[in-house]
């Protein structure tokens, strides 16, 4: 049975003057425990607003947030204020992006940590801080005795994401959401925190949704992968077949746009055109249409349904051929 | 006049001929304390002892990390910041003695595209008068019908409709203001372009489509670029040459496919294998050089080699007390390390790092000395299929 | 992809390639005019300022002319009557036209103060955004003196000094201390500008120095210069009437003043006539509040973080 269960999550969001937003248009997925699922798509895509209406964290006033999101038999938008306080830290963890302004910059380490521990798991005094002492050993941060008492202007970016992850641990959640955790960090510091999410994941059982929009980031560390556009699911497989042998456009120009270490120099990248403001909304047709190079009239006339294939979550009438999409895999 | 691929150097070298040739740069920034007199504490080295060349033509790639110093070198060598030491010669040129207007006047020949493509841009000016600015800062703007030319016939070389001259930057995506960027610099056409992150504020189909854009100008211009990243999958794409700092420092250089097939430098060596691959098969052989530890301050760098701290590789001898020089190997590839034949061949093995704490303060390198079992793996990217 | 098709994409995409070509400016002034806050600043400062410009016109009777003084006992002010609504002051002339009329006098001292004070203020906060050096030093070291006093004390010891106390020595203190304020303030936002990305490109461009800071640094820096102007507008007004109030304004006894109508009647009426204390009172409070809700919301519509 899944731990997390999203069904047909809706964000809308309402301002002074504008016609109302829909961020987060419908997404569904599933996550199980020891299971990584990668959230991944562009600026404006919506994986920030899902992962946000997943932990309740958005402003009351301005977004209507509908659907279902089911953390084993509770729904996580029925609770209340107070019992999702309580859900949020115990049963899940959140990382965000950048670790400096998401640490309280007035408090020790130490006290942010044991903070948490004290609230969720009553451990006071001498227990909390041997606690918060292994915690922060187990995500690699060098004598942790001492950075407890230091404050997060003190640690270097890797080792504050490091402590934000001990703090996101602290309570042994089953369910951890990592928003561009890697972002803001350097490619050598980033390998060392997405070995440390592995381990983690590996040796815990924790179950893990991955915000980004790296792909490079995904194809290494998650089991499953859903790519958003414009708010809306695109393609959603397992991270082998999305990799192999991409179907969507979208997700096919999307590979095809990023320059890879090993591939040949040399050829131009296959760009897709536009950028992501250029869209149509989703209940006149395919919001991707205007940037496909694959799009047909029923693109424009129809809204595209996430149709599975046994092997696949697809939302395309003119999906990219196997063959051609196989083609880009690993260029000889 | 009127037609804008026109050869633009003055005076041109031949195609081949270095059109940048540093040498030694340093951009040393004090730092100042006290109240009301101030008095310089010391010095962060950004940029410690560069020399490298860039030939007329080609794209020369300056990868590294955060605080490695690769933006100052770039600065530097526009002298936007002014260098501390070293000379900077540009076709011929020592740009360091140039003074006042002579600086000025050179600039045309030397632009510059900036990473954040909305804060580069004022933006209480329209696009004309952005794209007129630099025409008239150097005299050639003429009539209003051949500047009018000039400036629709730019937009379209970089991908934008001559409508967009009457908006304003805010107006735009983010992809279409890099491209106004790329314009500004290029309605000058200038000798050497200096893109200092072109493409890492925008999202990732849009930076392809900016990347490809550069390649074409670069054939359509005949432009030199010294592009400044932090990305090497994107530096390996679009350079032919490829340099790799740490910390004030060149450590590598080769061509760009070399420097890819043959990473000599234990720094190259752990950076590479951290570049994620949108692969899985990739992904999950490969094996990762996972380095230890942080940066250190470049407020207050190593002796010796300045990534022995980290470094998988180091040898009880020299890599602590005398700074390599950068040497050549094979031809074309010159790489910063005492022990790079050694590496190469496989003689001596990576181990194990001892983490030195590391302050962003500045405060130096703490008393605390962790093993942390980190850096045990080694070997570079396994075979590409 | 069909032609059908590409023309519905177009009709239906967001992209309008020609529209557009707002500027900031009329973007602010949008946003303004949708804000009620602004809307009501703007409506107590428009009704001020007509009721300022058109004082004479809407004046019931003449503010100088002393209609009931033969009704006048012991000096004591009279009350509502018919023709007087708000009665009269202790020499029998009209107190209603006499608060319309005075409206010219806070709208002159307030207008003319911080127009000083932003003209000379701006000229030093220039100097030293775009000089540095010895001249920043010294400029910033004379604000600095300035601002360590307090501002109405300032105010109080310049107006003090002027042998004959008129509506001048008034504008003078009163701009004199706003004059630190401006340029600190033009001054820091020079530096920011200075700092940022895209004068750092008209440098890399080969702009002159003298027209990056004319044409990139000053007219970005001149948001924040605009918010206070309007906000010392009504600290303007507020000390102008402090000042008449301490007895050191216009020693013209004919000139209607709210400052000096609030002083009078306040000290000295207070037991007999108290309501007399309130009208002025109150005027100086709604022009105040009025220039203030402006300029907070002008503060908001300028932030470049509240752009779409």
């Amino acid at each position: 049975m899944a731990l997390l269960d999203v069904r047909d999550l809706r964000v809308v969001f309402h301002r002074r003057g504008t016609e109302p937003f829909p961020a987060v248009d419908g997404v569904t997925f599933s996550v199980e425990p020891g299971q990584t699922i990668g959230l991944v798509g562009e600026s404006g895509c919506g994986k920030s607003v899902t992962s946000l209406a997943i932990m309740g964290l958005l402003p009351k006033r301005g977004a209507t947030v509908t659907g279902q999101v089911m953390f084993e038999d509770t729904d996580l938008l029925k609770l209340s204020d107070r019992q999702l306080r309580d859900r949020r830290g115990r049963d899940i963890g959140m990382i965000f992006q950048d670790p400096l302004s998401s640490l309280n910059p007035v408090i020790p380490i130490g006290l942010q940590v044991t903070e948490v521990l004290q609230r969720h798991r009553g451990l006071r005094g001498k227990a909390a801080k041997t606690e918060a002492e292994g915690l922060l050993k187990s995500v690699g941060i060098p004598d942790p005795n001492r950075r407890l008492g230091e404050y997060p202007h003190q640690l270097s970016g890797g080792m504050r994401q490091r402590a934000l992850i001990a703090i996101a641990l602290a309570c042994r959640p089953r369910l951890l959401i990592a928003d561009e955790p890697t972002t803001a960090l350097d490619v050598t510091i980033q390998a060392q925190i997405l070995a440390l999410l592995r381990q983690l994941v590996e040796g815990t059982g924790t179950a893990l949704i991955m915000i980004t929009h790296d792909l490079g980031v995904v194809a290494g560390l998650c089991d499953q992968v859903n790519v958003l556009y414009a708010g809306k699911v695109v393609e959603t497989a397992d991270r082998h077949r999305l990799f192999g042998e991409p179907r969507h456009p979208y997700t096919h120009g999307l590979l095809g746009s990023v320059p890879r270490l090993d591939s040949p120099r040399g050829e131009p990248l296959a760009a897709i055109s536009g950028s992501v403001n250029d869209n149509i909304p989703w209940t006149s047709g395919c919001a991707f249409a205007p940037r496909c190079s694959n799009a047909i009239d029923q693109c424009v006339e129809q809204t595209p349904a996430l149709e599975d294939d046994g092997l696949r979550l697809l939302r395309c009438f003119n999906p990219v051929a196997p063959e051609t999409a196989a083609s880009q895999e690993v260029p000889a | 006049m009127t037609a804008l691929p026109v050869s633009p150097a003055p005076a041109p070298s031949p195609a081949g001929e270095p059109l940048v040739d540093v040498r030694d740069l340093k951009v040393h920034f004090p730092i100042r304390r006290g109240v009301l007199i101030d008095r310089i504490a010391g010095y962060v080295y950004a940029v410690d002892g560069v020399s490298l060349q860039v030939r007329r033509g080609e794209t020369y790639g300056l990868v590294g990390e955060s605080g490695c110093g690769k933006t100052t070198f770039g600065r530097g060598l526009l002298r936007l910041v002014e260098p501390t030491g070293g000379s900077a010669m540009f076709d011929g040129t020592e740009l360091r003695s140039l003074k006042g207007e002579q600086l000025r006047r050179m600039r045309r020949r030397m632009q510059m595209i900036f990473q954040d493509p909305l804060s580069s841009l004022d933006p209480r000016q329209s696009i004309d008068s952005i794209l007129s600015e630099g025409l008239k800062a150097h005299d050639l703007y003429g009539s209003q019908e051949t500047a009018g030319k000039k400036l629709r016939e730019t937009l379209t070389a970089v991908g934008l409709p001559a409508s967009a001259l009457r908006k304003y930057p805010h107006e735009f995506s983010g992809g279409q203001r890099q491209r106004i960027g790329i314009a500004r610099a290029l309605i000058l056409q200038p000798d050497l372009i200096v893109a200092d992150e072109p493409v890492s504020a925008l999202d990732v189909s849009v930076q392809a489509q900016v990347i490809n854009l550069l390649d074409d100008l670069q054939v359509e211009f005949g432009l030199t670029y010294l592009v400044i990243a932090h990305d090497l999958a994107v530096v390996r794409h679009i350079s032919d040459r490829v340099g790799v700092m740490y910390l004030g420092g060149l450590v590598e250089e080769a061509s760009s496919d070399d420097l890819y097939a043959d990473p000599l430098h234990p720094y190259t060596r752990a950076l590479m294998s951290a570049v994620p691959v949108p692969d899985p098969e990739v992904e999950d052989a490969r094996q990762q050089i996972l380095l230890a530890g942080d940066l250190p301050s470049p407020a207050n760098p190593p002796a010796g080699c300045r990534f022995h701290t980290r470094c998988p590789w180091k040898q009880e001898t020299r890599c602590d007390t005398e700074r390599p020089e950068l040497r050549e190997l094979t031809p074309g590839h010159r790489v910063a390390c005492h022990w790079a034949e050694d590496v190469k061949a496989g003689k001596i093995r990576p181990h194990e790092v001892s983490v030195e704490l590391v302050r962003p303060s500045g405060a130096g390198p703490g008393d605390g000395r962790v093993t942390e079992t980190v850096a045990e793996v080694a070997g570079t990217l396994p075979p590409k299929s | 992809m069909s032609t059908r098709t590409r023309d519905k994409i177009d009709a239906l995409a967001k992209t309008s390639a020609d529209s557009g070509g707002t500027s900031l400016a009329v973007d602010a002034l949008k946003r303004l005019s949708r804000n009620p806050v602004a809307i009501t600043g703007a409506v107590i400062v428009t009704l001020f300022l007509l009721l300022a410009i058109f004082a004479p016109l809407i004046a019931p009777k003449d503010p100088y002319v002393r209609y009931l003084i033969d009704e006048i006992r012991q000096g004591t002010p009279l009350g509502g009557r018919p023709g007087f609504p708000l009665g009269t002051d202790q020499e029998g002339r009209d107190l209603l036209s006499r608060l319309i009329v005075a409206s010219r006098q806070s709208l002159i001292v307030g207008v003319m103060a911080t127009l000083i004070g932003l003209a000379v203020g701006m000229v030093m906060g220039t100097l030293s955004g775009a000089l540095g050096g010895w001249t920043d030093t010294i400029l910033m070291r004379f604000t600095d003196v300035l601002l360590s006093i307090p501002s109405l004390l300032l105010a109080i010891s310049i107006a003090a000094l002027a042998a004959k106390p008129g509506q001048w020595t008034v504008i003078v203190a009163v701009s004199i201390v706003s004059i630190p304020i401006f340029a600190r303030l033009l001054r820091g936002s020079m530096l920011a500008q200075r700092g940022s990305d895209h004068v750092l490109a008209a440098r890399a461009l080969g702009v002159k120095e003298r027209t990056i800071v004319f044409r990139h640094m000053l007219p970005n820096s001149l948001s924040p210069v605009i918010v206070l102007a309007t906000l010392t507008l009504a600290t303007s007004i507020l000390e102008a009437a402090a000042l008449s109030f301490l007895g050191l304004g216009d020693q013209d006894p004919n000139r209607a003043e709210w400052g000096a109508m609030l002083g009078e009647a306040s000290q000295r009426y207070f037991d007999v006539r108290p309501e007399m204390a309130l009208w002025p009172g109150l005027a100086i409070v709604l022009v105040a509040l009025g220039f203030t809700l402006l300029g907070e919301s002008l503060r908001e519509a300028l932030d470049p973080k509240n752009r779409r």
